[in-house]
């Protein structure tokens, strides 16, 4: 009798709807680890929420020596530097481990990896799941909240802040994974990747009405972190682009964070290529 | 009816498998730098039939972990071909994953810091083994490998030994085709080699895995494999039998003797006399003789306070082996 061999789908589709569940479960063994120490879990958390805390304290400072910042008061600011800290917070949460993949490469555990059934990135992802990630998100979320009670809401406000958001913590994802794959090519490039995502989100913490037109035009269609909270943010407070760019720029987060992370999965998946082609 | 191919077909099949690494050798500027070419494999051929145990010898650096790491698809050869239970291990990695076992002496499978069963029942739901096959599998392989008191310490506190059987249970829980276990004793103490070395024959008897190791302990080999290859240079020097790379190799079987007073050196047929040193004689032999009538005459001859069989090593039996090609 022929063995009846079992065929796997093997679409892209199908893999990513199959990864899911194998992430979640990962993650929540990590969870379940860091809680086996409930009190550095709870300091490590509160530390996260103190700096990040910290963080907007010093926004909050420059504004006892002045009243505005490029044309905005400091509840404005507030729902913008917020929408970019939620969107980074979550990503974060989510694939921050992938920047460990330099770390994977020298301790071999990459090759570990390679050898599991399961894609690659799904794993690097989900490898140190650290719930205590969340003081970020939940510091974040806290000055949204103070931000958002400055807005003049309407339906559609709400369907483009949760479009923002959304997309924000999208094209974090992609950033986060595109430039770890740098480490690819070059196992020290996360502190590399580091300027791109951290300092990104330090960048679009300010309106951008304070910065040289020519950084806003190449964060806007080389490097598009000014969707992260710019454009939507002009949206939501009522005012027009000071560098003239159209309304409609406001509702394109999620649709240009998608385009992102396409980009930064076939960054992955060149990296891989180039990964089993060299050896490391 | 068309006959089946799968039974007769190789399981794992090289062709010409090549593997050359970039080297960076020189700066020459800012950009350009001068790049030399490095031979791990140069053009390897084997086949390896289902439920074979093949022993994949060589020194440090010949080769060994680059063949395998092309064998489970984690590296692409330069040039030639290899497909392993009916795959291109580059191209179906995911697929071929199931099929594999793979257990790095070095380094570990399991998540560090989380308890053996935690790993465990993660590699289930990542292999998606049915939870009755999964509960068997794991029962049985915990008994055979004693690590019934261990499966709720966390995998960093374990030992060498004990991370290493762990490891290899993690490694067998989805029933692979083939294991592939490179340098699997390397730093265990003799009790620990010798279950696992029974441990792996059990396996390969019951459910005629194929079993690839690596290694450069020739005991293991003499132990579990019925064939050896012996890489160097990257090139494929031996494939055949234990007893024909001894034979091919020449080496010698030295039998340490310690004698009750010191004597001039001891005469046999068969063996010689390498070396005296007060009390302790030692007697080369070659080593597709017996030793048995070497030591029985030993006996009969002289008053023995103590006797030990030295295996010719690995390093000598390749250092032979090449300068019987050379020659």
């Amino acid at each position: 009798m022929a063995e009846l061999e079992v065929v796997e789908p093997t679409s892209v589709a199908y893999r990513w709807y199959w990864t899911l569940p194998d992430y979640a479960r990962i993650a929540r063994m990590w969870v379940r680890a860091s809680m086996a120490h409930p009190l550095s879990f709870a300091i490590l958390t509160l530390s996260s929420l103190l700096m990040t805390g910290l963080d907007f304290v010093g926004i909050w400072l420059i504004f006892h020596s002045v009243d505005s910042l490029g044309g905005f008061r400091l509840r404005e600011i507030a729902l913008l530097y917020a929408a970019s800290g939620i969107g980074l917070g979550v990503a974060d949460l989510l694939i921050g481990s992938v920047e460990m993949l330099g770390q994977h490469i020298r301790a071999g555990t990459l090759d570990v990896m390679l050898l599991r059934p399961m894609p690659l990135l799904t794993q690097v992802c989900a490898d140190r799941f650290a719930p205590r990630r969340i003081g970020r998100i939940t510091q974040a979320v806290a000055v949204f909240g103070w931000g958002a009670w400055g807005v003049a809401w309407t339906p559609g406000k709400v369907l483009l802040a949760a479009g923002m958001l959304v997309g924000s913590a999208v094209l974090f994802f992609a950033l986060f994974v595109g430039f770890s794959c740098i480490q690819f090519w070059t196992q020290d490039g996360a502190e590399f990747a580091n300027a791109f995502t951290y300092g990104g989100n330090t960048v679009t913490q300010f309106p951008l009405s304070i910065y040289p037109r020519e950084l806003v035009r190449s964060l806007t269609f080389a490097l598009p972190i000014a969707f992260v909270s710019w454009y939507p943010g002009l949206v939501l407070l009522d005012r027009t682009d000071p560098f003239g760019m159209p309304e409609w720029f406001g509702w394109l987060t999620l649709p240009v964070g998608i385009c992102c992370l396409f980009v930064a999965l076939g960054l992955w998946r060149l990296g891989v290529r180039r990964y089993t082609s060299t050896g490391s | 009816m068309p006959s089946i191919p799968m039974s007769t077909e190789p399981q794992i099949c090289a062709r010409d498998m090549s593997r050359t690494f970039q080297k960076r050798k020189k700066k020459l500027g800012p950009l350009r730098r001068r790049y030399q070419e490095v031979r791990a494999v140069s053009e390897v051929s084997f086949e390896i039939a289902r439920g074979e145990m093949v022993g994949y010898l060589g020194p440090n650096g010949a080769g060994k972990s680059t063949t395998i790491k092309m064998m489970t698809g984690i590296l692409v050869p330069t040039s030639g071909s290899i497909s392993v239970a009916g795959l291109d291990p580059s191209r179906s990695r995911t697929t071929l994953a199931r099929k594999l076992g793979v257990v790095f002496g070095q380094r570990t499978s399991l998540w560090w810091d989380l308890p053996l069963a935690d790993s465990f029942s993660l590699l289930q739901r990542i292999y998606r083994v049915e939870p009755a096959r999964h509960r068997a599998n794991l029962a049985e392989f915990v008994e055979l490998l004693d690590l019934g008191d261990l499966l709720n310490v966390p995998v960093r506190q374990l030992s060498l030994g004990q991370r290493m059987r762990g490891d290899i249970v993690a490694a067998l829980l989805h029933d692979p085709e083939i294991l592939f276990l490179d340098e699997p004793t390397i730093g265990l103490d003799i009790v620990s080699k010798s279950a696992l070395r029974d441990f792996l024959r059990r396996l390969n008897a019951e459910r005629s895995t194929t079993l690839v190791l690596t290694t450069h302990d020739l005991g293991d080999v003499e132990a579990l494999c019925e064939r050896v290859m012996v890489i160097d240079r990257g090139g494929l020097v031996f494939d055949g039998s234990v007893a024909d790379l001894h034979a091919r190799g020449g080496g010698e079987r030295v039998i340490v003797v310690d004698l009750v007073a010191a004597q001039a050196p001891l005469e046999f047929p068969g063996a010689r006399v390498v070396r005296v040193e007060g009390h302790r004689q030692w007697l080369a032999i070659d080593s597709n003789e017996s030793t048995a009538p070497v030591i029985s005459a030993l006996v009969s001859k002289a008053q023995i306070a103590d006797l030990k069989v030295q295996e010719p090593d690995i390093e000598d039996v390749i250092r032979a082996l090449y300068a019987a090609t050379e020659r």
